[in-house]
């Protein structure tokens, strides 16, 4: 295509076309910043709704039998639970939300590759997730099969309810796609003339990485969701063995991608609070290079490990071998960065502040987690916990001891970029003291039932179980709780809160370099040259080497 | 290919614009505005990586259950050779045409490359009937068995494709008559048309060979 000239431009493309104010957040903005707002605000309404869902399970829970749902209406709140945190909470807050607003700072760019697309995958999502709840009122219920859709049970649950879940989820895997393509070609080929790949903050990084899982995993989902329906609509027999059907291969195709998700869902996370941690601990971040090079093994590996969730079907022997030592693996990445994490404090001036105390409960979660998760890894174990609470336990401390505390971090850290406003602190620490407390409190006992032989997804329990769930009962409903001040926080804030400046933290990655919030252009003139996002700490006398540097210092 | 990739790195490292004739006076950058190169085709190739993905699975799905899961009694996995290997000759050939189509379109020759699109159009045409007459004569339906099932649904999501490719070859067809929709330099929808229609017709042999030949 030829180049326009600028006056031509302006005819054919009049800047009010975008609507302004805050109705621009209810329009098809193509603006980078209103749409990951957009993503934010939609999540965390989902965020709410998801909880509440967690709600109604715990409540079920605290007693052996099911006196509060039914077990048929048990079983929809717990796969609506699952599709609307995984689908519509953590992937689109994580890449789409917090990815809009800062990659195309990090990269020096006035907006995403693909602005008109961009707007198009949040759109996907609204009506995706209204679409997904509102078959809760359907006439033949709502999916009931959980998160993972395993046939024959979803082939035998009510199909109505099933065929929304699938088309709901194809949408968001459509979204997240969109999102994925328009993510590579921004950090790949919009950089800012100058800026090295290797001087890039590492949450585009970690949103390279992340955009390449999407690219190749979610479309292996829906194609084996769109043989799914045909099962159900159809009556073919891909996944039904009593017509010949083969449900191993199922479980192969979704966990190609679904365990590729887990990572969809915590690299991103592991990307920002690598941009937090240097900040608030006034150090550049450590080991850069071996951050790199972790974030793209973890993607290698994340995609030759998924048969590890399946070491109960009747896998062969041999893949049993292989899927333990590739899972295995991951922890080496992995730890590599959880030590790098630690190294970047170590010694630096932490400031203990709401953003931080929820970096720094990440770092414990998720090595929690994680040290679970390599467990879950060797056969004879994970035969022995397989399908019980030991793995619902494992997941949460990923996600939501994972992932879920660093969008809380993130949100106090760019809280002042995104409104131009500080969040208030003693309301901020009130929420991590609730949050973390119930958090635990709710998960941890959850290692000991499954290791007792609790089973996942079942409304009724042994009475032995009781006072475990009684007491995960209870940090759920701290949990719950702990939302409230956030939400006052959040709201009151954006009225009255302490002015915030350009640059309340002193940090030095591009998003801060310019006004809070930011102009439609990002910048007001040349986008900066940051080659040095974390240079913290120059010793004095020593000539910093980026302009970004010598500006804060 | 190459004029569009060269003018999107001549974007990449440096606008002809300075940076700050791109202030508030001027809209919001999108994909048309000058300090943004074009990065259609490559967001189209990373597409084309994921829609690859998808018959990927398909592809593992069909070769597993091939693999374990025993057919009932007499039904095979054997199916009539002749008429899917005119297809693969006519889409293979199609390919070339399209190819004739860009490079005519290239050198500035629009009335010519029309040529060549109309007859990669038949071809993509002569294609679906081709499919369409193997349906008809085939002894098994879609619910028969599983291979029944399966070779239904790789050929008729790959039939998708072909029929999507046929529209969007024929719109740019139409786009070569209108004038200045179509130049030698600008020319987005039909480069984006062939890379597409050189992944089907790809995808296409990949199916030939392991549902007919295998």
């Amino acid at each position: 295509m030829t180049l326009a000239n600028p006056s031509e431009l302006a005819q054919s493309h009049p800047g009010n076309l975008q609507p302004q104010g805050w109705l621009r957040y209810f329009s098809f903005s193509l603006d980078h910043k209103v749409i990951g707002i957009q993503y934010l605000v939609c999540g965390f309404i989902f965020y709410l709704i998801g909880g509440a869902l967690a709600g109604v399970i715990r409540t079920e829970l605290a007693s052996p039998m099911a006196d509060f749902v039914s077990r048929e209406t048990y079983n929809e709140v717990l796969t609506l639970h699952g599709t609307v945190m995984i689908f519509l909470w953590i992937v689109p807050v994580v890449n789409g939300g917090f990815g809009n607003y800062l990659i195309p700072f990090y990269v020096g760019a006035r907006d995403m590759a693909f602005p008109r697309l961009n707007a198009v995958a949040f759109w996907l999502i609204p009506p995706a997730g209204i679409l997904l709840i509102s078959s809760y009122f359907l006439a033949g219920a709502a999916a009931q099969s959980g998160w993972t859709a395993y046939p024959p049970l979803s082939l035998t649950t009510p199909a109505a309810g099933q065929v929304v879940w699938i088309l709901s989820v194809l949408l968001l895997g459509g979204s997240s796609i969109f999102g994925g393509i328009n993510f590579i070609a921004t950090i790949l080929k919009l950089r800012r003339p100058g800026l090295g790949l290797m001087q890039m903050p590492m949450y585009c990084w970690a949103m390279l990485g992340t955009s390449i899982l999407v690219v190749l995993s979610t479309p292996v989902l829906a194609g084996t969701l769109i043989m799914l329906s045909f099962d159900i609509i159809a009556h073919t027999g891909f996944f039904n063995p009593a017509l010949g059907g083969n449900v191993v291969v199922y479980q192969h195709l979704f966990w190609f991608y679904s365990h590729p998700a887990v990572y969809i869902m915590v690299l991103p996370a592991f990307g920002l609070v690598s941009e937090i941690l240097p900040v608030h601990a006034r150090k550049p971040l450590f080991g850069y290079v071996t951050m790199v090079y972790s974030i793209m093994a973890i993607v290698v590996l994340g995609l030759i490990v998924w048969a590890h969730h399946m070491f109960t079907s009747g896998t062969p022997p041999w893949m049993r071998l292989f899927f333990t030592i590739a899972t295995s693996f991951i922890a080496v990445p992995t730890g590599i960065k959880f030590f790098n994490w630690l190294a970047t404090l170590w010694g630096g001036k932490i400031a203990l502040n709401s953003a931080m105390l929820f970096a720094c409960a990440f770092i414990v979660n998720f090595v929690f987690g994680g040290i679970t998760g390599v467990a879950l890894a060797q056969v004879p174990f994970d035969i022995h916990v397989h399908d019980t609470y030991f793995v619902v336990g494992h997941f949460h401390y990923i996600v939501y001891g994972g992932t879920v505390f660093v969008v809380f971090a993130s949100l106090y850290h760019w809280y002042p970029k995104f409104t131009g406003r500080m969040l208030n602190e003693d309301l901020g620490r009130l929420h991590f003291l609730l949050t973390f407390i119930g958090f635990n409190l709710c998960f941890a006992p959850q290692h000991w039932l499954g290791l007792n032989g609790m089973p996942r997804r079942v409304a009724e329990y042994d009475p032995s179980f009781t006072t475990l769930n009684q007491v995960s009962s209870v940090g759920a409903l701290l949990m719950a709780i702990s939302t409230i001040p956030l939400l006052i926080n959040v709201v009151l804030t954006a009225f009255k809160g302490d002015i915030a400046g350009d640059n309340p933290w002193n940090a030095l990655t591009p998003e801060w370099l310019t006004s809070s919030p930011p102009p439609v252009e990002n910048w007001l003139g040349e986008a900066p040259l940051v080659t040095e996002p974390y240079g913290y700490g120059h010793t004095p006398g020593k000539e910093p080497s980026s302009p970004s540097v010598k500006q804060v210092a | 290919m190459t004029s569009l990739s060269n003018l999107a790195d001549s974007n990449l490292t440096g606008s002809d614009l300075p940076d700050s004739e791109l202030t508030n006076s001027n809209p919001h950058p999108t994909d048309h505005a000058p300090s943004h190169g074009d990065f259609r085709l490559f967001g189209l190739a990373t597409f084309l990586v994921a829609d690859g993905m998808t018959f990927a699975g398909f592809f593992a799905a069909y070769l597993t259950f091939r693999a374990v899961n025993p057919l009932p009694e007499g039904s095979s996995y054997e199916l009539e050779l002749l008429l899917p290997t005119i297809n693969t000759v006519i889409l293979v050939v199609s390919s070339l045409t399209f190819h004739q189509a860009g490079k005519a379109c290239r050198a500035n020759q629009l009335a010519k490359a029309r040529s060549w699109l109309m007859v990669t159009c038949g071809l993509g045409v002569a294609f679906l009937a081709s499919q369409m007459v193997e349906y008809f004569s085939l002894p098994f339906g879609l619910t028969d068995n599983l291979f029944a099932s399966t070779f239904y649904a790789l050929t008729g999501f790959h039939g998708l494709h072909v029929t999507l490719g046929v529209i969007c070859i024929a719109i740019v067809t139409l786009q070569t008559r209108s004038k200045g929709r179509i130049t030698a330099t600008d020319h987005f929808g039909l480069e984006a048309a062939e890379l597409y229609w050189h992944f089907v017709d790809g995808i296409w042999v990949v199916l030939y060979g392991i549902l007919y030949l295998l």
